[in-house]
């Protein structure tokens, strides 16, 4: 597993090295140097909100396109449910997932259907008392690489289950290797993601070595495809196999509402999963038996590589979800055992000053007297998020004190009050 | 080594802002590489000591003092004082108001449970003057 794999990334072209990134990471990953923004890899938790927020367009997401189906001889979609909001006139998913197929896929899966097996799973655990209450749920990437680095007490409180991208991977191609006779690794089960965090767990996964998801492919880049493809269908393929539940997982709040137990929470948007992460930790929770936390406002649906508003998307669904399908055949179901991790999620320690106690409080004492000269703006001028995040990083080695453009005024100050004598003396850097 | 200090005025009033000495202590402690059994000591005892001087005492100073192998913290108030400090720390004893207790606190488990999850609690307090809270815990 390649522990930094991101899947943000930068045009420095159109990069102009201005504050809205850097002030706006929650994580304080990103500083500006020589007037181009840089993240810093270890902090990153691939939320997105960057890309979202770039005034410029200079932050990017790292996918794979539809020329990855070339490099295999059967390739199955694995639609997110998040799709089957975006689009306008949808009566029926069967259009879409035919859509699917003119696009250049030979065959369809349909992620919620996995969703569908997480959660009767999660019944089962639930009512056999085996979990940590209240249980979080580990569906949303970021939410796991959060915890994972900021509130490591909560991971015994993780539900240990594979996403249904990652079950639905193998399920889809159990199917299509019986179908088709081909050695397994022929066959491309390529997910359509709503968010780049998607594109880190399968490059840098949690919870097991390697994903069983071969290829992630922007909804952004399929959408205008599938409008067009969409236009061209008379009579849908009968290839729909989730029920309602399965789809409501796109939005905030489906997953819970699929545990059947009514203790639950769901919280959605960077700030309000940590709020109620810092409160699970104080323990200021109580009565709550499941936690749903999702990064993006309003759920998946709020995905950064969606094209669709997340209410609207939302609102479409819900009309969409009323369909009734056809059971999927439970006969190539990976087994539970496969959709537990085989991997534990351990703390890793990144946001720590020092992995010594001592030398961390001699550098947080360090860090709070050049704060105090600072100016206390949090401009974001010298580059950091806050006047408390360059004084880190120049304890840390990673910048200068002469970033800060109110100390380098002190300094031209006190040359120009000096007089005339100190005029010509050496210029400021 | 010098230990670092970290000083928080708690005003009278707000309990929405109520916690946020012990939630900065929190965060400063998982910056320094604690473990989170020994965060969630102090976090739990700095904010049962917090809330009670917002709720008794008018406000007051917090100072918090942290070492490698023990964290003491400091609560300083200008209110009127305990006047039995023995019926305090009985479980369930609380002197909250009516409205107080009707938004949630004055359960009366606030001394106790500082004791509880400290190392040490010392009490010094004088009626019409003030209280003053020195809770320990050792890593």
């Amino acid at each position: 597993m390649e522990k930094f794999a991101h899947s943000v990334t930068l045009d420095t072209d159109l990069c102009k090295g201005c504050t809205n990134c850097v002030k706006r990471c929650p994580m304080e990953a990103i500083r500006v140097r020589d007037k181009k923004a840089r993240i810093i890899k270890e902090r990153c938790i691939d939320c997105g909100e960057c890309i979202r927020l770039c005034p410029h367009h200079a932050k990017k997401a790292v996918v794979d396109s539809l020329e990855v189906l070339k490099n295999y001889d059967y390739t199955v979609a694995l639609p997110a449910p998040t799709l089957y909001g975006q689009f306008k006139d949808l009566q029926d998913r069967n259009y879409l997932l035919t859509a699917l197929k003119k696009i250049g896929f030979d065959d369809v899966f349909e992620v919620s259907v996995a969703a569908e097996a997480v959660s009767a799973a999660t019944r089962k655990e639930l009512a056999e008392n085996n979990l940590k209450l209240p249980v979080i749920s580990s569906a949303c990437p970021t939410v796991l690489r959060i915890i994972r680095v900021r509130f490591p007490s909560l991971l015994p409180n993780l539900l240990e289950f594979h996403t249904p991208m990652e079950i639905s991977a193998r399920w889809a191609r159990n199917i299509a290797a019986k179908k088709t006779g081909l050695p397994r690794d022929r066959i491309g089960c390529i997910f359509i993601a709503p968010c780049t965090a998607k594109v880190t767990s399968i490059k840098a996964t949690l919870g097991t070595e390697k994903s069983e998801v071969d290829a992630v492919i922007s909804i952004s880049e399929v959408y205008p495809k599938l409008v067009s493809a969409l236009k061209t269908i008379k009579e849908p393929e009968n290839l729909a196999r989730s029920g309602p539940l399965g789809v409501g997982w796109a939005v905030s709040g489906g997953e819970c509402i699929c545990t059947g137990n009514p203790n639950y929470l769901a919280a959605d948007g960077m700030e309000n999963v940590i709020h109620i992460l810092e409160a699970l930790e104080d323990e200021k929770l109580t009565k709550v038996d499941f936690i749903e936390l999702n990064a993006c406002v309003g759920g998946c649906v709020g995905g950064v590589l969606t094209v669709e508003n997340p209410f609207i998307a939302k609102s479409r669904l819900n009309r969409l979800m009323g369909m009734a399908a056809p059971a999927i055949p439970m006969d190539d179901i990976p087994p539970i055992k496969s959709m537990v991790w085989d991997q534990s999620i351990e703390f890793d320690p990144v946001l720590r000053l020092d992995a010594d106690v001592s030398t961390a409080i001699t550098k947080l004492n360090r860090i709070k007297e050049l704060e105090e000269r600072f100016n206390g703006m949090d401009c974001g001028a010298c580059g950091a998020p806050s006047c408390h995040a360059l004084a880190e990083d120049i304890v840390g080695g990673w910048a200068q004190e002469d970033q800060c453009i109110f100390l380098i005024r002190e300094k031209i100050q006190k040359l120009l009050n000096n007089g005339d004598d100190e005029a010509g003396k050496e210029p400021i850097e | 080594m010098q230990p670092l200090t970290l000083e928080f005025p708690v005003s009278a009033e707000d309990f929405s802002h109520a916690g946020e000495a012990s939630g900065a202590v929190k965060k400063t402690l998982k910056d320094l590489g604690f473990s989170p059994a020994v965060i969630r000591r102090v976090s739990v005892a700095m904010y049962e000591a917090e809330i009670n001087m917002v709720i008794h005492a008018n406000g007051g100073v917090i100072t918090a003092t942290i070492c490698p192998d023990k964290i003491t913290v400091v609560f300083a108030d200008a209110g009127p004082g305990i006047p039995n400090i023995d019926l305090a720390m009985q479980e369930g004893y609380s002197t909250a108001s009516e409205t107080v207790r009707d938004l949630g606190f004055g359960a009366g488990m606030g001394l106790p449970n500082i004791k509880k999850y400290s190392d040490s609690l010392d009490i010094k307090t004088e009626l019409g003057v003030g209280t003053t809270l020195t809770i320990t815990i050792n890593v």
